[in-house]
């Protein structure tokens, strides 16, 4: 199952996390649930719910972390019996992303947890340098979201 | 068994010559549950993929018909990994010297075990 992006240097590292991690899906998105790269998804629905679901634990957990005057919400696991649920927060250069991974018994915590670290380090040396700011017009919003989408699940 | 103990037990695997840290490893979510390593070691990258290796190699000593896998001894160029599967799921992992005794430190490694039953 080859891996979806909204931009083409997300591919390599999203590509070596996968590979290494033997992670099953996994949602690269901002903190607002707009997704920018997956894996392993076959139906846009779901993704959609992931995303939004991710979106909203994590800041369900940061509002709880906020609270409780503690650094920013990093990283949740859940373990289940076949599968497990990793969600982790971290600062790219363009901004705070999230990560959604869902793993199976072949793999563990500890080698998502290790390749997730691979993987932020990568996205951060694959960003390329910020393009020079336009006017946003509605018209360029709606076919910039069209193209995402169609980019995610073509 | 506490932290306290299982570092005590940890402390003496470390005491043989050669040995550069100990830590044991959740085997199945290969996350550290108590180490002793020297500076420079990634406990945490080390715990996650000894705890790969012991399984795959695992699987591969159950497909070749060996059996139960008891002890994995890792030769490389400028040191040893050693890994000793126990019970309750966990995994010693003791980083070594080119020249350890390994025989020496399979011993500690099983007194160890026997210390945590």
């Amino acid at each position: 199952m080859s891996a979806r992006v909204v931009e083409p240097w997300l591919l390599a590292p999203l590509e070596a996390f996968v590979r290494e991690s033997g992670a099953r899906l996994t949602l690269i998105m901002t903190p607002a649930g707009q997704v920018l790269a997956q894996h392993g998804f076959t139906r846009a629905v779901e993704v959609m719910a992931a995303a939004a679901l991710g979106a909203g634990i994590a800041a369900s957990t940061g509002e709880i972390v906020r609270m409780l005057e503690e650094p920013e919400f990093r990283m949740l696991n859940h373990q289940s019996t076949r599968h497990g649920v990793f969600l982790g927060r971290f600062v790219a250069p363009r901004g705070p992303l999230l990560a959604l991974v869902v793993y199976g018994a072949d793999t563990s915590i500890g080698l998502v947890q290790l390749f997730f670290e691979d993987l932020v380090r990568d996205l951060a040396a694959a960003t390329p340098p910020p393009a020079p700011r336009a006017p946003v017009l509605s018209a360029d919003f709606e076919r910039d979201l069209n193209e995402n989408l169609a980019t995610l699940f073509r | 068994m506490n932290l306290e103990r299982l570092n005590a037990v940890l402390d003496q695997v470390t005491r043989v010559r050669g040995i550069r840290g100990a830590m044991l490893v959740s085997a199945d979510d290969g996350l550290s549950v108590a180490e002793a390593l020297m500076e420079g070691i990634r406990g945490h990258a080390l715990a996650a993929l000894a705890a790969s290796l012991t399984a795959r190699l695992g699987r591969a000593a159950e497909a070749s018909g060996a059996g139960e896998q008891r002890f994995i001894h890792v030769a490389a160029e400028h040191g040893a990994l050693l890994l000793l599967p126990l019970r309750d799921g966990l995994l010693l992992v003791v980083i070594a010297d080119r020249e350890v005794n390994v025989g020496l430190t399979r011993l500690e490694m099983q007194r160890a075990g026997d210390a945590l039953r």
